[in-house]
């Protein structure tokens, strides 16, 4: 395939957490791409010193413009210069757009369970945003665990009571006032309703660290779903 | 005037003399994983050593731990780019396990739990150059840095000293390892930059 | 990060291969020739990225694939043995 690097303008960085930040880049020649998919971040240092990290698309396409969602690492080597330090107006380089396992394509706008790990809400919230573009009818079940209130990605876009996205926030730590759930990890309880409200064959898109992901997995197999309709994508 | 301040070596000196080329140095002790960490018991622990001719030679935790006891403090270089200075190991000299091993041969493969090798010529584990190492800074040796025990070879690249070592296998031809095999060097030496096939 | 088995998966190998493949390699099936379990490379388990990227299965942890970048080459080992492929990168 040999995707080209390609130069990519920051146009916007928004936050969306205290160390999540939401960057829009303008890409010229970006040929489209979707929901679910990544991108390569190549960064340059001044001594040719080169380092490159996969970052997921937040939004559908949008012409030359993408969006990326970067969780802040504290100590890493790219995360925190694209957070808090790449000047509005200066370029990176990206690749992509990546990955066809992890997607969810325009054709497929039947119900569909999404279940993700603190920043791994990113790609789920492109494919959110393109249901909702599309004005599919079937509804989208969005489980996401967070830390605390603060911890909420598109906090906005996710309260806004749209019927045709069902989203439950689960705390692990510090739950608003009045939440029923105590915080804790997310647990079978938490997936049973949400798994009996989708058909056997709709698919289950889980993102996030690595062990939150191995143990939604093992979770959904232990509610009796067919492996071929989990998709997981892990980060470290 | 060289009675003034012995060992004393100044600072930047000191670490352009003990920084091989491209390397930087850390107070981290980075872990890099090429698989799941091996959980090894040193109940079922054992360190093998096979020759050429296939005879082998085999200790027991119990029976490695009674053999001389080295402290070794050491600088590391990782191929990865940092290097850390003053690592103090404790265990013991391959050359004790080769004390009664009968070989011509010229080369090793280190074996280690988990699958991992890594070649390396066989006289560049003798005479003092090389361990077998169970403790770090005076605590038993964690898993994610290969314990219980790991193989130490400072003078090479630090992917040359094997994590959780279970064995070497002596022979005389020299077999690319994990990491040898997808273009990383055979040798490894950092002050000559050996990182890859052809440095 | 803090974790030491933490591992990313195969989707993270989309960037690496179209270096070197001319189809998306994350859909490709692969079967395990020591536990016999089959998926996309997409659910391998990735370990990584240095000092090269290690492709395991993800219920047995044999070898699928191994990785590395150099410069312009880029070295793929498939299965858990020797010889690899080395390849000059496709950059732009």
């Amino acid at each position: 395939m040999a995707l080209a690097w390609r130069a990519a303008r920051l146009d916007e960085r928004r936050p969306q957490t205290a160390t999540a930040r939401s960057l829009v880049f303008t890409v010229p020649g970006w040929p489209g791409h979707l929901p679910g998919q990544h991108v390569d971040v190549r960064l340059t240092a001044d001594d040719g010193y080169q380092a490159v990290r996969s970052y997921s698309l937040a939004a559908p396409a949008d012409g030359d413009r993408i969006e990326l969602g970067v969780q802040s690492v504290p100590g890493g080597e790219v995360s925190p210069y694209l957070a808090e330090e790449l000047p509005p107006g200066a370029e990176v380089e990206v690749r992509g757009p990546l990955g066809n396992w992890f997607v969810r394509r325009p054709e497929q706008t039947e119900p569909a369970l999404l279940i993700a790990g603190g920043s791994g809400v990113v790609p789920l919230a492109a494919m959110i945003r393109a249901h909702r573009r599309a004005g599919a009818p079937s509804l989208l079940q969005l489980l996401y665990s967070v830390r605390t209130p603060a911890d909420v990605w598109y906090a906005d876009e996710l309260t806004d009571h749209d019927p045709r996205l069902d989203v439950r926030l689960l705390y692990t730590r510090q739950a608003p006032p009045g939440t029923a759930r105590a915080p804790a990890r997310l647990t079978l309880s938490d997936l049973e309703k949400p798994a009996a409200r989708l058909e056997s064959t709709g698919t289950v898109y889980v993102c996030g660290p690595t062990g939150f992901v191995e143990t939604v997995g093992d979770l959904l197999l232990d509610l009796g779903r067919d492996p071929a309709t989990i998709r997981t994508e892990r980060f470290g | 005037m060289s009675s003034f301040s012995p060992g004393f070596r100044g600072r930047a000196r000191s670490l352009a003399d003990r920084l091989p080329p491209g390397q930087y140095p850390t107070e981290q002790f980075p872990v890099l994983s090429a698989g799941p960490t091996p959980r090894v018991s040193t109940d079922t622990w054992a360190f093998t050593i096979t020759t050429e001719t296939g005879e082998t030679h085999s200790w027991s935790w119990t029976e490695m731990m009674a053999l001389p006891q080295q402290e070794t403090v050491t600088d590391i270089h990782c191929v990865t780019r940092w290097s850390k200075f003053d690592t103090p190991w404790r265990g013991v000299s391959l050359d004790a396990f080769f004390e009664d091993v009968e070989t011509a041969a010229d080369f090793v493969l280190a074996h280690s739990y988990g699958g991992y090798t890594t070649n390396l010529p066989l006289e560049d584990l003798l005479d003092g150059k090389a361990w077998l190492v169970h403790t770090y800074d005076g605590y038993p040796l964690s898993p994610e840095h290969g314990g219980p025990a790991r193989l130490l070879v400072p003078h090479l690249y630090l992917w040359k000293s094997a994590k959780w070592v279970r064995g070497l296998r002596l022979s005389d031809d020299d077999e690319p390892g994990f990491w040898e095999s997808v273009g990383y060097h055979e040798y490894g030496d950092p002050w000559r930059e050996q990182r890859n096939w052809g440095d | 990060m803090a974790d030491d088995t933490a591992h990313l998966d195969g989707n993270c190998l989309a960037g690496p291969l179209s270096e070197i493949l001319a189809v998306e390699a994350t859909t490709a099936w692969w079967r395990c020739p020591e536990c016999a379990r089959s998926g996309p490379l997409a659910e391998l388990h990735v370990f990584g990225p240095d000092p090269g990227l290690t492709a395991r299965c993800p219920g047995c942890a044999y070898v699928a694939l191994r990785l590395v970048r150099e410069g312009e080459y880029v070295w793929l080992t498939l299965g858990s043995g020797t010889g690899a492929f080395r390849f000059r990168a496709v950059t732009s």
